[in-house]
């Protein structure tokens, strides 16, 4: 287009001329805007930011209530209570020592503790509140309050404290809670300010520990103005946090209880789980310990004891104590054999005793050999050669196969602490951590679950369910978030044959239920609660030919350290299968005689739901058993609750 | 062509042109949008996730387009003026009646890796438009009648449609953006003072007859405008922003409180912390002297843009920059009066610092052009 040169000049003096008015204008308004962060920011800076140092206006953040933790039938396992205690804000307090000096006359301090609010209020920010004492009585919270115009940026709170009111049954699934420490800050990468509360309770171990997130909720905060003497005037803002989600396990706290207190002093664990959802109904784990003493801080003497004593009560056994499986190991390489086609169910092998291989010898458990075994003779009396063979026609893999398809050596999914892999060995683990290539001297211990091979009661009580199901039953502790149900997963079909299984689960009937069976002496019979399960026995020690010959020493004699683990596996009732059991004791001795009566009297509670009938157990053993069930001192659960009525 | 044939030879070619940027307008741009980032990383509580990161990514990806921008000579954009508003037109129509229908209620259009708002482009297309009117119109013609309805049409048409969305902060930028480029291309001062008394008028009126029958606001919107003036009447209420911001800057002082340390912001009491309040934040944590170093920066680069401007003998291209900085200026104006008490609060974003895609790559674009008109101005 034209343009005259004279209308460009003209046009471009016009948009100076009101581009420079329009500058003018724009340059005032953010002269204005200047003044006004002026006046803000530095002359009524008294009004908010002055006196926010000296606390005209407070943050106060709101911890949100942690989620509560019941049982599958909504039982408490985990609540709340409320928790008298005293913080001090130092920016409100103005001189710390002097403020300290005048509380102690009001309240008692503990030296060691005030020395260390001391140092936390020095660290921490100037207006975070800091726990001086708490778990005190209302008595001396009242005190407190009523002298508060003398108490600057002193304030009685009251918090929430984590109670257990089941004590010892669930120490090692649920954990427990405890006071942040440093170390806990520096270990997780979280930026929730709720961490920066002084003694904030978050889950040291167990549920509480894994599913912290879940149960912790979100912060709240709120701000309040306050005048001189720390009266609140008003509140300018709250805003509300989440609540921590509740949990519902899948234990059973009846069963759970009866656990307990049936394994008793022993060093021992077992575990109950649905072979219908893979639910968890019991992980019991002993000696327990009481989690309400690490919520408070544990005394120095108390956590002596605990880390002193030989019987691990710290260790969850149940899910974090592998042990050689022993003879309940077999299973998995019957299956591994039929189902390879090596073995037929009515092939016998002969047993003289022992196993020749190279220049060792082999031992079956019994010394005289057990003749002519076939595979169901072979469960029912656990006999060591006819695996040896077996073992030797199939070669490791196909063992280590079939055990992760069990479970075993597969680390279950589950939110607790330390939850352990266990081991099923191949040829490559071996090159690779021992550095030494796989004998065959290693497949015939394997075979027995014995060697490399380890398994967590958690493991064992899993293989139990799958081998009754023919399904891949998966653990499942969490039974709902929220009264939302968490899904049940697993439960597909393994692909084992059905023939295979049928054949198995008669071996394993017949070890409870055969008069000639290892665990016959422990067998139910109450029809519609037949038992199948397996014994196991397993060395913790290598036993020497010098020994062997002079007749190897029975376990009472040995050491407890040394004497052998006792397991035992089994599901009921055989015809349809509800529950899988495992019990392990620790030194225990032999399975059948320490670990399967236990099995039995699980088996049963949980099958009645309750003290069983006398008349589910054999004639001669039911005076015996009525004194035991007498004896045993179980929870009530129908009692108010003592612990509550503290405050 | 005489304007081409007599200047092109003297017009910087190739890549050359980058060595005829604007560079200080570019750099204090990527400073400005470094004081975004650290704010996004403070209010997400030291995390370059959920804010920080994605602005820088989009940051990265506009000042690409500012580049690709700045290197087509001016007259080009001059040229696609027309078409520029007719599609951001279009697709604020598109947004406004089938965002109901297919996009529930949504005012953006998604592109996967961001979401456009054609609001926003239309601040900048609106500008582009109005300059190259003035650049066609005989300069003699430009306080006609005639010739003055046709760009208030311009304008109306895109604000109303804002206005129905509702978003009065983007109506009000692209009404005032609009008069001052109608402003700066010469429209006698006449007009300018009719609409402003008719305005003072109105408002006087709508003030005298409330609490008579006649009264034209209903009782809720009196309130409302009541909260604005004295907020701390309903703390919790309405004046909650207000209140609140105004607590986070007063806590600020001379130095602020430090970075991330700033408790207002951290602990949730602003709910737009990473968008339209983030000034608050800056201003809690690095006090009076922090804020007033962004308003600083604000202004040099609206300085820049003036004498780019007034240097630019082109009639489209000063135009055109002048209205890109009173757009920006409008936009940081706004948004700074809003969270410091001095007008109700409406929603604008602090440019290249609140968190936003569509904001950040329009206004770099808008800045490409700039540096368009800068590389590309008669010599």
């Amino acid at each position: 287009m034209k343009r005259q040169p004279k209308d460009t000049a003209e046009s471009n003096r016009r948009i100076t001329r009101r581009g420079l008015v329009v500058g003018a204008v724009q340059l005032g308004f953010v002269g204005l805007l200047g003044m006004r962060m002026r006046q803000l920011q530095i002359e009524e800076s008294d009004q908010y930011r002055l006196l926010a140092e000296e606390n005209r206006i407070n943050i106060r953040l709101l911890p949100p209530p942690r989620g509560l933790i019941h049982d599958r039938n909504g039982e408490t396992i985990a609540e709340n209570t409320q928790n008298y205690r005293i913080v001090m804000v130092r920016e409100d307090a103005g001189d710390v020592d002097e403020v300290i000096a005048r509380l102690q006359e009001l309240v008692y301090l503990d030296p060691s503790n005030l020395e260390r609010a001391r140092k936390e209020i020095k660290r921490r920010s100037p207006f975070v509140p800091v726990t001086i004492t708490d778990q005190i009585t209302w008595e001396e919270l009242s005190r407190v309050a009523v002298n508060s115009p003398a108490l600057p940026g002193i304030t009685p709170d009251v918090g929430l404290s984590r109670r257990y009111p089941m004590r010892d049954d669930y120490a090692h699934i649920v954990g427990y809670v405890g006071p942040v420490s440093d170390y806990d800050l520096s270990r997780i990468d979280d930026q929730d300010p709720l961490l920066q509360i002084p003694k904030f309770q978050i889950g040291k171990s167990g549920i509480e520990n894994k599913m912290e997130k879940t149960l912790r909720g979100s912060a709240g905060a709120k701000q309040i103005e306050v005048n001189a003497v720390g009266r609140v005037m008003r509140e300018l803002g709250r805003r509300e946090g989440d609540p921590g989600g509740n949990l519902r396990l899948t234990v059973d706290s009846r069963l759970q209880n009866y656990v307990q207190a049936r394994l008793g002093e022993e060093s021992a664990a077992a575990v109950v789980v649905d072979t219908r959802t893979g639910d968890i109904l019991a992980a019991g784990s002993t000696p327990s310990f009481d989690p309400n003493k690490f919520v408070r801080g544990i005394s120095v003497k108390d956590y002596g004891e605990l880390t002193g004593n030989k019987y691990r009560p710290l260790a969850n056994k149940s899910v974090q104590g592998t042990y050689p499986p022993g003879s309940t190991f077999k299973m998995v390489v019957a299956l591994a054999a039929l189902e390879a086609g090596a073995v037929g169910p009515e092939e016998t092998v002969y047993c003289p005793g022992h196993m020749e291989l190279g220049n060792r010898r082999f031992h079956c458990w019994k010394r005289g050999g057990h003749g002519q075994v076939d595979l169901n003779k072979s469960l029912e009396q656990s006999c060591d050669v006819y695996y040896y063979d077996l073992s030797l026609r199939i070669g490791v893999d196909k063992i280590t196969e079939m055990a992760n398809k069990l479970g075993l050596g597969v680390r279950p999914d589950i939110p607790m602490s330390a939850v352990a892999e266990g081991l099923t060995p191949t040829r490559a683990w071996k090159q690779e951590v021992k550095g030494q290539s796989w004998l065959k001297g290693d497949t015939l211990n394997a075979s027995i679950g014995q060697g490399f091979v380890l398994a967590s009661p958690l493991q064992l009580a899993v293989m139990s369910a799958r081998i009754a199901t023919g399904r891949a039953i998966t653990p499942r502790l969490i039974k709902a978030v929220d009264d939302v149900e968490e899904p049940i997963r697993g439960g597909e079909d393994l692909g084992i044959s059905a023939e295979t299984l049928r054949i198995v689960r008669q071996g394993m009937y017949n070890v409870s239920n055969n008069r000639r069976g290892t665990a016959y002496k422990t067998r139910i019979v109450e029809d519609a609660m037949r038992m199948a399960g397996k014994t196991g026995t397993s060395q913790v020690r290598n036993i020497t030919a010098a020994e062997r010959a002079r007749g190897v020493t029975r376990n009472a004699d040995l050491p407890w350290e040394r004497r052998d683990h006792a397991l035992y596996v089994s599901y009921a009732p055989y015809n349809d299968p509800h529950i899988a059991v495992s019990v392990v004791v620790e030194h225990g001795g032999g399975g059948s005689t320490a670990a399967a009566p236990i099995a039995r009297d699980i088996v049963l509670q949980a099958l009645y739901n309750g003290t069983p009938a006398l008349s589910a157990y054999p004639q001669k053993d039911r005076g015996r058993i009525e004194t035991q069930q007498e004896k045993l001192k179980l929870h009530d659960f129908d009692a108010p609750d003592e612990g509550q009525n503290r405050a | 062509m005489s304007y081409l044939e007599s200047n092109v030879k003297t017009v910087p070619t190739g890549l050359r042109k980058i060595l005829y940027l604007n560079w200080p307008v570019i750099l204090l741009l990527a400073a400005v949008c470094s004081v975004g980032f650290l704010m996004l990383y403070s209010v997400a509580g030291g995390s370059l996730s959920p804010w920080s990161e994605p602005q820088m990514k989009r940051f990265g990806l506009g000042v690409f387009v500012m580049f690709a921008i700045a290197m087509v000579p001016i007259w080009f954009w001059r040229n696609m003026a027309g078409l520029a508003y007719a599609i951001s037109l279009l697709l604020l129509l598109y947004v406004e009646f089938f965002g109901d229908l297919r996009m529930g209620a949504q005012r953006w259009i998604d592109f996967g890796f961001m979401r456009l708002q054609p609001s926003e482009l239309m601040k900048i297309t609106l500008v582009m438009m109005l300059a190259a009117y003035y650049d066609w119109l005989d300069i003699k013609k430009v306080s006609r009648p005639i010739y003055v309805i046709i760009p208030v049409i311009l304008m109306i048409l895109p604000t109303a449609l804002v206005l129905r969305q509702p978003d009065l902060g983007t109506s009000v930028l692209l009404l005032t953006g609009g008069a001052t480029v109608m402003f700066l291309a010469g429209v006698s001062w006449y007009y300018f003072a009719g609409v402003i008394a008719l305005v003072v008028g109105i408002v006087t009126a709508v003030f005298q007859f409330r609490g008579t029958p006649y009264q034209f606001l209903k009782d809720y919107q009196y309130r409302r405008i009541d909260t604005f003036l004295d907020p701390s009447s309903d703390p919790l209420g309405a004046g909650y922003h207000i209140t609140q911001s105004k607590i986070a800057l007063g806590s600020g002082g001379w130095t602020g409180r430090g970075f991330m340390q700033g408790t207002q912001s951290r602990l949730n009491f602003l709910p737009e912390k990473h968008t339209d309040f983030i000034f608050t934040t800056l201003a809690e944590e690095f006090g009076f002297v922090g804020a007033i170093t962004l308003l600083i920066l604000y202004t040099l680069i609206l300085l820049f843009c003036a004498v780019s401007a007034f240097s630019n003998k082109d009639r489209f291209a000063s135009l055109l920059t002048l209205g890109i900085a009173t757009t920006f200026f409008l936009f940081f104006a706004v948004n700074m009066s809003m969270v410091m008490g001095l007008a109700p609060v409406v929603g604008v974003p602090l440019p290249l610092v609140s968190y936003g895609g569509s904001a950040m790559l329009v206004l770099l674009a808008a800045f490409g052009l700039m540096q368009s008109a800068h590389v590309h101005r008669p010599r």
